[in-house]
């Protein structure tokens, strides 16, 4: 059997709709650990089903809670408005015509006070579960199902062999990686799922890579 | 190692059912065989919890289409029913999961958010009547959830794809299985269970008012309940299907594909497309 059981009994989530609420909360979530910290304010548009049947499944509310870190079975969701009024982060809503993308997609720019934007774009699949496919204007897939780490960099020789000498020495296994590049030279985002949860010392390190701009690690 | 059902009873004649399917989950995940044992207890309490909550306390939700349903059903168990007291308690679980699950409250995915209503009610109706124990409900759900990912792996349990025979049908199919389980009925039993159960529900259309997993849902979780134990009664009672279960889940999967997509959780078939059910849905979305 090539499904897990608790894929079919689970996830525990927020109601009502696994799409439309969970896999939004679990979406802004991940995109927001992708995103610079400290965001200001954050625009959220929605494509195809997240606009059209959003409001009756909570999208809405998903989407800003996970972007405020709240897992996809926190009961604050409902109160995500609230919540993001009193932290002072600012946010509109609109929706999009995203003609290619899968039917449950939201694209969510972040915005700083001391920083340009940072967009990440993603849908929802089913079940809960995710897919990441833009970030900051370059193309990228990931599911974020194991701990992942995301990496802005130049597209230079030698940042893959020095992200994976660092990662063998902090004994963490590379299961995925994927690297997709603008264009030759310029910027790329190197995505790299491990068997293991990431700590702070490994991120630091990764950081002081050479042509490194960035460095975001999701731990589950 | 199973990916049918005919493949789950035939492995299961070496040992338990719910064994055969740990090991294909340890195999699969690598995570250790206490641990399924833990998560699902985990997941069983999560369950339990959004079916006890609304029993007395009705949820908030909008538009509140099904507020209160639990209730209602909670207190009427206790006068001169039809069903009888049990049958009554289990539609007031079944409605309480889907009233939480509608108010943005946590619930466990069983195996859809529609349809979580189904096995937390028929479990914990079964192993009340039965007395049994916390490992022996962990065995049952594993047992549930091994049919379940047999249905997901050849049919669909997504109500957008196959209707609701496809998430309450699955649901009240993995149920039943359960329920046999928890009465020490045999892998055979499980399997007529599950052939039963999808059978009297097959065609069954996902028709949501205003696209809201409220109405039917409620309704469904209740029925399929009910569908759930008395197939697992048939089946405990020596009741055989011709048709084997596996061929039963095809069937499903073929009924739900031939379904129009007005009758596949697109809100423009069913009831949600009679002239109130239409009205309804102008009223909500225009609110602010």
């Amino acid at each position: 059997m090539n499904i897990s059981l608790f894929d079919v009994v689970g996830p525990v989530m927020i109601g009502p709709s696994s799409s439309h609420t969970a896999g939004a909360a679990k979406l802004a979530r991940v995109a927001s650990g992708i995103a610079p910290r400290g965001f200001a304010a954050l625009f959220i548009q929605l494509a195809g089903s997240f606009a059209k049947t959003g409001k009756g499944h909570g999208t809405d509310k998903a989407l800003l809670a996970g972007a405020l870190g709240f897992s996809e079975s926190d009961e604050r969701i409902r109160e995500a408005y609230q919540i993001a009024d009193e932290r002072g982060i600012k946010y509109a809503f609109s929706d999009i015509d995203l003609p290619d993308a899968h039917e449950n997609t939201a694209r969510l720019t972040f915005k700083y006070a001391d920083k340009p934007d940072f967009t990440v774009e993603g849908s929802s699949i089913g079940g809960g579960r995710i897919i990441i496919t833009e970030i900051d204007g370059s193309k990228t897939s990931f599911n974020a199902e194991a701990p992942t780490i995301v990496i802005r960099q130049l597209d230079k020789p030698g940042v893959v062999n020095d992200v994976s000498g660092i990662l063998a020495e902090s004994g963490i296994n590379i299961a995925v990686m994927r690297l997709d590049r603008d264009s030759r030279g310029g910027m790329a985002n190197c995505v790299i799922e491990t068997d293991a949860n990431i700590d702070e010392n490994t991120v630091s390190a990764l950081e002081h890579v050479t042509n490194v701009v960035s460095v975001r690690a999701i731990n589950l | 190692m199973y990916n049918t059902i005919s493949q789950l009873i035939s492995a299961s004649r070496e040992k338990p059912m719910h064994e055969v399917i740990i090991d294909d989950e340890m195999a699969l995940t690598g995570v250790p065989r206490g641990d399924v044992y833990l998560r699902m207890h985990t997941s069983f309490s999560v369950m339990q919890k959004s079916a006890l909550k609304a029993l007395d306390t009705p949820q908030h939700m909008t538009p509140p289409l099904i507020k209160g349903q639990s209730s209602l059903q909670h207190k009427y168990a206790d006068g001169a029913t039809l069903c009888g007291k049990e049958v009554n308690e289990m539609m007031a679980m079944a409605l309480s999961a889907s009233e939480v699950n509608a108010s943005m409250g946590r619930i466990c995915a069983a195996p859809t958010a529609g349809s979580c209503g189904i096995l937390p009610a028929v479990i914990t109706t079964a192993a009340k009547k039965l007395g049994s124990n916390k490992n022996e409900i962990a065995e049952a759900l594993i047992v549930a959830s091994g049919i379940g990912a047999v249905i997901m792996r050849n049919a669909t349990v997504s109500g957008a794809e196959g209707g609701c025979q496809a998430e309450c049908g699955a649901a009240a199919a993995m149920a039943a299985a359960a329920c046999v389980y928890l009465s020490h009925g045999t892998p055979q039993m499980c399997a007529e269970a599950v052939s039963i159960a999808l059978i009297n529900c097959m065609g069954l259309v996902c028709d949501p008012v205003a696209g809201l997993v409220q109405l039917p849902c409620s309704f469904r979780n209740a029925s399929q309940s009910a569908n759930a134990l008395s197939s697992a009664d048939m089946a405990l009672a020596g009741q055989t299907c011709p048709i084997p279960a596996d061929e039963v889940i095809e069937a499903m999967f073929r009924v739900g594909h031939a379904l129009p997509s007005s009758l596949r959780e697109t809100a423009e078939g069913g009831i949600a497309a009679t002239q109130t059910g239409k009205k309804i849905s102008a009223e909500f979305f225009a609110a602010k």
